[in-house]
């Protein structure tokens, strides 16, 4: 398999391309030597944040990146659509609340999962939720 | 694709006059890429038909692939490219069946074997192009076809249910777990508890690279399908790092038993029975 690239945008249009994320976000913690727990941790937070664009946001872009801070590195992963955006912030990140048919945890648990965590949204502005997990 | 309802040239005379030459050199000119993969009788066999229903088909007049009279030559095309694909053949393999006969034209008129000029020879060439795309068209979809019988295949063979103990089932899960499986697995394991009459599955994870709350949601409904049917049902399997991951994200499996690795949960499942397993000593 070839290195990946420090960068990698993957639209989010259909169940598949939520394997790829999965796929993409895999490989680049494993590049950033993040350990097991920490990759199974990315890798699931953004699964779930890759479904909810594809699943409120009506599909969208997501942006896998390799960091780098002085001795450690980490992994970038920001998801973008123009759907109708989140219109309470608050309760969209109360654990077993959702607006569809979910359990009410991806938002929330993403957001447990990861080191970093931004959500910017708003009603009709579309939501894009960044991502950051540091190698330790 | 078309060049007009009525042909100036002589193309349909032309390759009449010609077959016995054109078909011998086409045959030769196809046969050598394929190496050998297929028989010069069967390449003779299926050449010789499509040139015959080509010939018929330029007679008509029209030089339009998608009007009525080359709709043998489409289907001969189609079955010839689907076959192709279906064997193996790559995507050049299997479109130099059509552009040789290009060639051989070229080298005939080339050497004034047949006559030609160059209005017969730009028609002729223009046809077999659009024969061309059609070749690699089909072919692309008997790929896809391929593909999409092999996912399905792959859905029933990453889903099986094993008995691995007097009144008692596992479905070990391997890759990822979307609807569609979930789908798959949850059905071919209430058939099989209705089937075998087990009241304890086993349903392992270990293979499972990630739990993110969609697959655990399937997890529990396949639990609570199998619970109604008076199943119970234990998910086993569940790694350090997917435990942990499933904490951090909230999901709870409630009053659901879990265990680390299939021995644990077939223990279980073993004493929940009833059966007293010893030791082998004395």
């Amino acid at each position: 398999m070839t290195p990946p690239a420090a960068r990698e945008e993957i639209p989010i249009t259909a169940d598949e391309d939520v394997v790829r994320v999965r796929q993409a976000v895999r490989s680049y913690a494993q590049k950033a030597k993040l350990s097991l727990v920490d990759q199974t941790k990315l890798v699931t937070a953004t699964s779930e944040l890759a479904r909810n664009t594809l699943t409120y946001g009506g599909g969208g872009t997501a942006v896998v990146e390799f960091l780098t801070e002085g001795r450690r590195s980490g992994v970038r992963a920001s998801f973008q659509d123009d759907g109708p955006g989140i219109p309470d912030v608050d309760l969209a990140l109360t654990d077993g609340w959702t607006s569809g048919r979910g359990m009410g945890l991806g938002l929330s648990g993403a957001r447990r999962l990861v080191d970093e965590f931004t959500l910017d949204t708003g009603a009709g502005q579309g939501t894009t939720v960044t991502v950051v997990k540091w190698s330790r | 694709m078309t060049t007009g309802p009525e042909p100036t040239d002589n193309l349909a005379a032309l390759l009449r006059a010609g077959t016995g030459a054109l078909t011998r050199r086409w045959i030769e000119l196809a046969a050598a890429p394929l190496r050998g993969r297929l028989t010069v009788a069967e390449l003779e066999r299926e050449l010789t038909e499509l040139f015959r229903a080509l010939v018929a088909a330029v007679e008509s007049g029209s030089r339009d692939l998608q009007s009525e009279p080359y709709a043998e030559v489409r289907a001969l095309l189609s079955d010839m490219s689907r076959h192709r694909a279906r064997s193996g053949f790559t995507p050049t393999e299997t479109a130099v069946g059509v552009f040789t006969l290009k060639q051989a034209l070229f080298e005939l008129v080339d050497r004034a074997e047949i006559e030609g000029d160059l209005r017969e020879v730009l028609a002729f060439s223009l046809l077999l192009d659009a024969l061309g795309l059609l070749t690699f068209e089909t072919y692309a979809k008997a790929r896809e076809e391929v593909i999409d019988e092999q996912a399905e295949q792959l859905l029933e063979l990453t889903t099986p249910v094993v008995k691995v103990w007097e009144g008692v089932l596992a479905v070990p899960l391997v890759g990822t777990l979307d609807s569609a499986r979930t789908q798959v697995v949850m059905e071919k394991l209430l058939e099989s508890l209705v089937g075998s009459g087990a009241e304890h599955a086993i349903i392992d994870i270990t293979g499972v690279l990630a739990v993110d709350t969609q697959v655990a949601q399937h997890l529990l409904k396949t639990v609570m399908a199998a619970r109604l049917m008076g199943a119970e049902c234990t998910i086993s399997g569940i790694r350090p790092h997917i435990a942990q991951t499933i904490v951090g994200l909230g999901i709870e499996f409630g009053d659901i038993t879990t265990k680390a690795t299939l021995a644990d949960a077939l223990r279980h499942a073993l004493t929940r029975s009833g059966v007293t397993i010893s030791s082998g000593r004395g």
